[in-house]
């Protein structure tokens, strides 16, 4: 080996190599196939029918899935032409998935951009028609807020409760009957339509009660949906709170109740708020419960209890359906506004997780 | 741990008995699970609750209806007589929730694998983020966008695809209009429900026994090879509970769909064509327009969708529980 140069031994590594793992592709394969494919998109693109931006590219796709899976099968053997192709489609799903939430989000950006300003935000639709110019979305900024704050403010104490007794009680119970159909029902909840939650408030609390289709009745469906998704996330929070804190707490003395409250919730804290408040972005931007329990209005409403009130989603709805440029304009406005609250919620919640709360490790 | 672990004389009762079964500590605790058990509880009888609202309040429309509720088309139950079935809501939703589903469970499941098992970390977390996001979007945005943005984007390929496609029944279009169709509500919901798929695959995915994976590749497996030997085995379940997770929430969504099809209560296999409506489109399209008996309608048309959700996410659920109960892995 010692007299060999360097060169000379890369190359019998490499021969070695090949009779033992068979023939590879070179490593640029991937790239010089993938510029060849987009090469051949382009010249058919300029002499045939195939126009437009995603239509070459899907063209320069299927020309590369082709050409690299050919190439490798004749080299490689049919074993590596095949893991090729799935890895290929397995990259592919990625774009995918970047490509839609890219496209909405330009999109709501751009069109919303242009409607934002002081005035959208501070006025309401009292004196705005579907084709005039003016008015906001003020009114349906409150009502979301109110609606969406109200139903926080029950759904989330219910929902830890439950967990609660999921975690911590249910276990040491005699029979775990109950627990069982609790926690299997909380998660047919999530799967429940929120148009179906929608009905139901307005049978059971509108038609029945004989509560007013008001912004009080949307916080009750809000709240039903969002219950589930806390329940969830804190039972998983608690879950991951370590055994021997809670036996310390035990062992010197403290009833049950206290160490929940002192000890248990505490240590899950930073995980409830992160899992609260993504329930909370998940119901903020719910249209058909809204639709089925409130009445549109185009005025302020400070009082949930009574009469109308407006919403960001239902406001959406509103002006979208009217038809109207200035209408749709309007609605994309409010989208943009509505996605930033859910986003800023949302990517709040994701960073006080990332950054505080129980190791699970 | 920066909690606030109190000294036990700070916490414990004040009275300082040993007897830890005192009655002051008793009734706390009896407080407490009464009040957890209670929410638990509550959360369980509004499950009933449901039905029985939903199952009360439509038998008038069911009286009224002089037409077979599960065969007729039409949807007038304002009129006189009264005429309404849920044949065409069916048909479209299964078949926009079809259309997701194929779409939406290979690129789901592909996504999953290259978080899971493809990517750096550094680009899996992202990617993660990526799709959680995509996944708190409001549904209505997505409906804007479906019209505005994808509607046009799509035309050239929906024209390609009737004219050299056009002999499979399903991709014929006499109309030449190719705006509001099922298949476009089809691939936004496919867009909506790749997050639910994915996150939960990815999450099966990860949990696969690392031995399995390296026994694979010491074998000699190639990496796809070893994703089928390995990792489809293990994750089989997890993978057919979160389609059909999905699926529930392909099946119940609502206003992207109210906005991106035409409403018309007729049976269409050409599914490029404008037309079709589903369940939950079809109430938020009409309740504002409802008589009595249109509002009791419209809530026995939401019980069949309610129970066609119920039976998806609890087959689910037991398939995802099954699986846990037997896999002795990790």
């Amino acid at each position: 080996m010692a007299d060999l140069t360097r060169r000379e031994h890369d190359e019998s590594e490499a021969l070695l190599h090949e009779a033992l793992a068979g023939g590879h592709l070179p490593r640029w394969s991937a790239l010089g196939v993938a510029a060849a494919s987009v090469a051949v998109a382009f010249l058919l693109n300029l002499t045939t029918g195939v126009d437009g931006v995603a239509g070459t590219a899907v063209v320069a796709m299927l020309v590369f899935l082709v050409g690299q899976t050919a190439w490798s099968f004749v080299v490689e053997g049919r074993r590596h032409a095949i893991d090729r192709l799935a890895t290929t489609f397995v990259y592919a799903t990625f774009v995918i998935a970047v490509v839609p939430l890219i496209a909405v989000l330009g999109t709501v950006v751009v069109k919303g951009a242009e409607v934002i300003s002081v005035e959208f935000l501070t006025t309401s639709m009292r004196y705005a028609t579907p084709t005039s110019e003016g008015g906001g979305i003020y009114h349906a900024l409150i009502g979301t807020l109110e609606q969406v704050g109200i139903a926080a403010l029950f759904g989330v104490p219910l929902g830890i409760l439950t967990a609660i007794y999921l975690v911590e009680y249910a276990p040491s119970m005699r029979t775990r009957r109950l627990a069982h159909s609790i926690s299997f029902f909380v998660d047919v909840m999530t799967g429940v339509p929120s148009v179906v939650v929608g009905l139901f408030v307005y049978t059971a609390f509108v038609l029945t009660l004989g509560l007013e289709r008001s912004g009080i009745a949307a916080s009750i469906a809000l709240t039903i949906l969002m219950l589930p998704v806390v329940v969830r996330s804190t039972e998983e929070m608690l879950r991951i709170v370590p055994r021997e804190l809670r036996e310390a707490s035990y062992a010197l003395g403290i009833p049950k109740w206290r160490t929940i409250l002192k000890i248990v919730l505490p240590t899950a804290m930073s995980g409830i708020i992160t899992g609260a408040m993504l329930a909370i972005a998940r119901v903020a931007g719910e249209t058909a419960p809204l639709l089925l329990t409130t009445f549109i209005s185009q005025s302020i409403n400070t009082n949930p209890f009574k009469g109308p009130q407006a919403a960001l989603p239902t406001f959406i709805w509103d002006q979208f359906t009217n038809g109207t440029d200035v209408s749709v304009n309007r609605a994309w406005g409010a989208a943009l506004v509505l996605i930033v609250l859910v986003m800023v919620l949302y990517a709040t919640a994701k960073l006080i997780s990332r950054f505080t709360g129980v190791k699970s490790s | 741990m920066s909690t606030t672990l109190e000294p036990p004389g700070a916490a414990a009762p004040a009275t300082g008995t040993p007897d830890i079964r005192g009655a002051a500590v008793r009734r706390g605790d009896r407080v407490f699970v009464g009040l957890s058990r209670g929410a638990g509880i509550l959360i369980l009888v509004t499950m009933a609750a449901i039905a029985v609202f939903l199952i009360w309040k439509s038998i008038p429309s069911l009286q009224a209806n002089t037409a077979n509720f599960f065969t007729t088309s039409e949807w007038s139950p304002d009129a006189k007589p009264v005429v309404f079935g849920i044949a065409a809501l069916l048909f479209g939703t299964l078949m926009t929730a079809l259309i997701a589903m194929l779409l939406a469970v290979p690129v789901g499941i592909g996504i999953a694998l290259f978080i899971a098992h493809y990517a750096s970390r550094r680009l899996a977390s992202t990617l993660g983020f990526v799709t959680d996001l995509l996944a708190a979007v409001p549904s209505i945005i997505f409906g804007m966008w479906g019209i505005q943005f994808l509607t046009p984007q799509l035309q050239g390929f929906l024209q390609w695809l009737t004219t050299y496609f056009g002999w499979i029944p399903i991709f014929q279009n006499d109309l030449g209009i190719y705006t509001r169709s099922i298949l476009i509500a089809g691939i936004v919901l496919a867009i909506m429900v790749l997050p639910t798929i994915s996150a939960i695959s990815r999450e099966v995915f990860v949990q696969t026994p690392r031995t399995h994976i390296e026994a694979a590749l010491a074998l000699g497996a190639t990496r796809w090879e070893m994703v089928r030997m390995a990792i489809f085995p293990f994750a089989r379940p997890g993978m057919i509970s979160a389609s059909m997770l999905g699926l529930g929430r392909a099946l119940g969504e609502t206003i992207a769909v109210a906005l991106l099809l035409s409403a018309t209560y007729e049976i269409n296999w050409h599914i490029t064509e404008p037309g079709g409506i589903t369940f939950a489109a079809n109430i938020a399209l009409k309740w504002n327009e409802a008589g009595t008996i249109g509002l009791s309608a419209l809530v026995a048309s939401g019980l069949v969708l309610f129970v066609i959700t119920l039976a998806v996410n609890m087959g689910a659920r037991l398939i995802i529980a099954r699986r846990s109960e037997f896999s002795g892995a990790n």
